[in-house]
């Protein structure tokens, strides 16, 4: 014993410190490797998008569309964006308790390019986001929908993982603010809540009443589902498509100084 | 090993605030390299807040700090690319496994992936973990989470250890290993900054003690130097025969020199003591003097005994106020 820990306490050559891509690489292999462990987030993530898809689908889709294959014609491209919306608050849980469990400190007394923590994390994140759409979609393929075009599916993933990554800028500002994990998630709920169901994901905006049909117009979700939709049926218009894009933009660029500026914060508290 | 001192930790005027609450106010530091610097408080004296600050955690409110030759505040990366640090409370991935967790810090130093997970087996192999290596670390004991810990602050071997009450809650066997793994690597040139609250700890390892009390230094010097000034404990003797118990008093507080006083024991008497030489000539006074000694112990200061001659008050006392204010801060 003491002559193998004579031997694994000798100093050896210090390495030099991993670059910024090699440190997100490492945070981004601990998430997934969490996501090995802990399966159930994985779960979570994918249980409530099949059990809102069977639910609507087969309750309203008779009523609303004339058939449940027609209605989810009508609102699978919605479910994913409402599904990918959904996983992004778990961003900011996962920054809270890394905080709040000490490791965040550890993180911090490491000689790494201090942002990797949260680049890592998105790079994990990213996956969760590509899993969970395409457990929907091949669901939403089951019931019925058909997109018509391939390249615009392709496009429009990658339309909800950038929308995906503006919303995480509003989640980490609860998880570096609040105490616990729970206060996060509650937070983030109650923002969620009405972002994603005051959209035009179940029903078009058009059976609405005046007023809430302003609301429905301005939330970035529904401009993101109008762009999704278009572009898995093929009707793209690069009208809709830049909405989009540019309601993401909005939100990064309100949300992502406030973020980055309570990390540098934190990093030095 | 640097050009701007041969101290491996160099403070002066450190303070730190919380709102209201003066954390911190005005340590002075001054470790040499290669030794193991003990720091002794109660809890809440301000012990873990010096250390973040020293370990680029926490900007200073006022006051300098050199580590390793490097401003702790303008140079951080240097200073985090020399240093180690094991929190007080085992800051590791509970969701993943021992290895797992040793790798991680492996790459996060900069070591190859094949290395790091060479590195992670062989710590895991000397801290007695290789059978739980692939356990998620919930699943482990407080012992195995500090070994752990311990052992992710040197999968690089750091020039300066920074160890905030390393022992704290562990069983007395791996307290020991983690005392000799301490001492081994400081036996190997790496210089160790520890906070404890236990006095034997500080001085089974450290060459110099500094007690800290209300964020600041109270005492600074060898273990030797803070008992002298303490005095080297207490004695308790207790006699055979409770009428003697005077004459005994008398004889103990003329050949020690201090004043002997009497316990509610009938048969017992306390004194604090700086010279051990002289208990020795004090209890053959006694048996010349007829007095029987049933028994008797030389007790080595307690951290109680420390504060109380340093502060003139129980440390308890000061750790349980700390304590409501850390909870009035809570609320």
């Amino acid at each position: 014993m003491t002559e193998t820990m004579q031997v694994a306490l000798t100093p050896r050559a210090r390495p030099a410190p991993p670059g910024p891509l090699s440190a997100s690489l490492t945070f981004g292999w601990r998430a997934l490797l969490k996501i090995k462990h802990v399966p159930q987030q994985l779960f979570d993530v994918t249980m409530f998008p099949i059990m809102f898809t069977l639910l609507f689908t087969f309750l309203f889709g008779n009523a609303l569309a004339g058939s449940t294959s027609a209605y989810a014609e009508f609102a699978i491209p919605g479910i994913l964006v409402q599904t990918v919306a959904f996983i992004t608050m778990y961003t900011g849980i996962a920054l809270n308790t890394d905080i709040s469990k000490g490791i965040f400190d550890r993180f911090r007394s490491l000689p790494i390019w201090r942002q990797s923590v949260l680049t890592g994390g998105l790079l994990a994140d990213l996956f969760r986001y590509t899993f969970a759409a395409l457990v929907v979609f091949v669901l939403g393929v089951a019931l019925g929908f058909r997109p018509d075009n391939v390249i615009g599916v392709l496009i429009a993933f990658a339309l909800m993982l950038v929308f995906a990554l503006s919303l995480t800028t509003i989640w980490t500002i609860f998880g570096m603010t609040l105490r616990t994990p729970e206060a996060v998630m509650q937070a983030s709920i109650s923002i969620l809540f009405p972002l994603v169901f005051l959209t035009n994901i179940w029903v078009s905006e058009t059976t609405m009443p005046g007023w809430l049909q302003a609301i429905v117009k301005v939330n970035p979700v529904t401009r993101v589902v109008i762009a999704v939709r278009e572009l898995m049926d093929g009707t793209v218009s690069a009208t809709n498509i830049g909405w989009a894009i540019l309601s993401c933009a909005v939100i990064i660029a309100v949300f992502a100084p406030i973020t980055l500026h309570l990390y540098n914060r934190k990093l030095r508290s | 090993m640097d050009s701007r001192s041969p101290l491996a930790i160099e403070a002066s005027g450190l303070a730190k605030s919380f709102g209201e609450t003066r954390a911190v106010c005005g340590v002075d530091l001054a470790v040499p390299s290669g030794t193991v610097y003990g720091f002794l408080g109660p809890n809440g004296a301000g012990k873990t807040t010096t250390i973040r600050m020293l370990a680029t955690l926490l900007e200073p409110d006022e006051g300098t700090a050199y580590v390793l030759g490097h401003d702790v505040v303008r140079e951080a990366d240097a200073v985090r690319r020399r240093v180690s640090l094991t929190g007080q409370y085992a800051s590791i991935d509970e969701e993943l496994t021992g290895r797992e967790n040793l790798i991680l810090l492996g790459r996060l130093l900069g070591v190859s992936r094949p290395q790091a997970k060479a590195r992670a087996d062989e710590l895991l192999e000397v801290f007695d973990l290789a059978e739980a290596a692939g356990r998620q670390v919930e699943t482990y004991s407080g012992g195995m989470r500090r070994k752990l810990d311990i052992a992710g602050s040197i999968v690089v071997t750091p020039d300066l250890m920074f160890l905030d009450e390393p022992t704290t809650g562990l069983d007395p066997r791996s307290r020991n290993q983690v005392w000799k793994i301490i001492r081994t690597l400081v036996a190997q040139g790496t210089t160790a900054l520890l906070t404890t609250q236990y006095l034997d700890e500080a001085d089974q390892l450290a060459n110099r003690i500094a007690v800290i009390d209300r964020g600041t230094v109270i005492a600074e010097g060898t273990s030797g130097e803070l008992k002298a000034s303490v005095g080297a404990g207490a004695l308790h003797v207790r006699l055979r025969d409770a009428g003697r118990r005077t004459e005994g008093q008398e004889v103990l507080s003329r050949t020690l020199g201090v004043p002997v006083h009497p316990d509610s024991d009938a048969v017992a008497l306390t004194a604090s003591v700086s010279d051990p030489e002289r208990v020795a000539r004090a209890l053959m006074e006694l048996g010349r003097a007829g007095v029987g000694v049933a028994e008797f112990s030389l007790g080595q200061p307690s951290l109680d005994e420390v504060f109380f001659a340093l502060t003139g008050r129980p440390a308890e006392e000061t750790a349980a106020r700390e304590n409501e204010n850390e909870e009035e801060d809570a609320a």
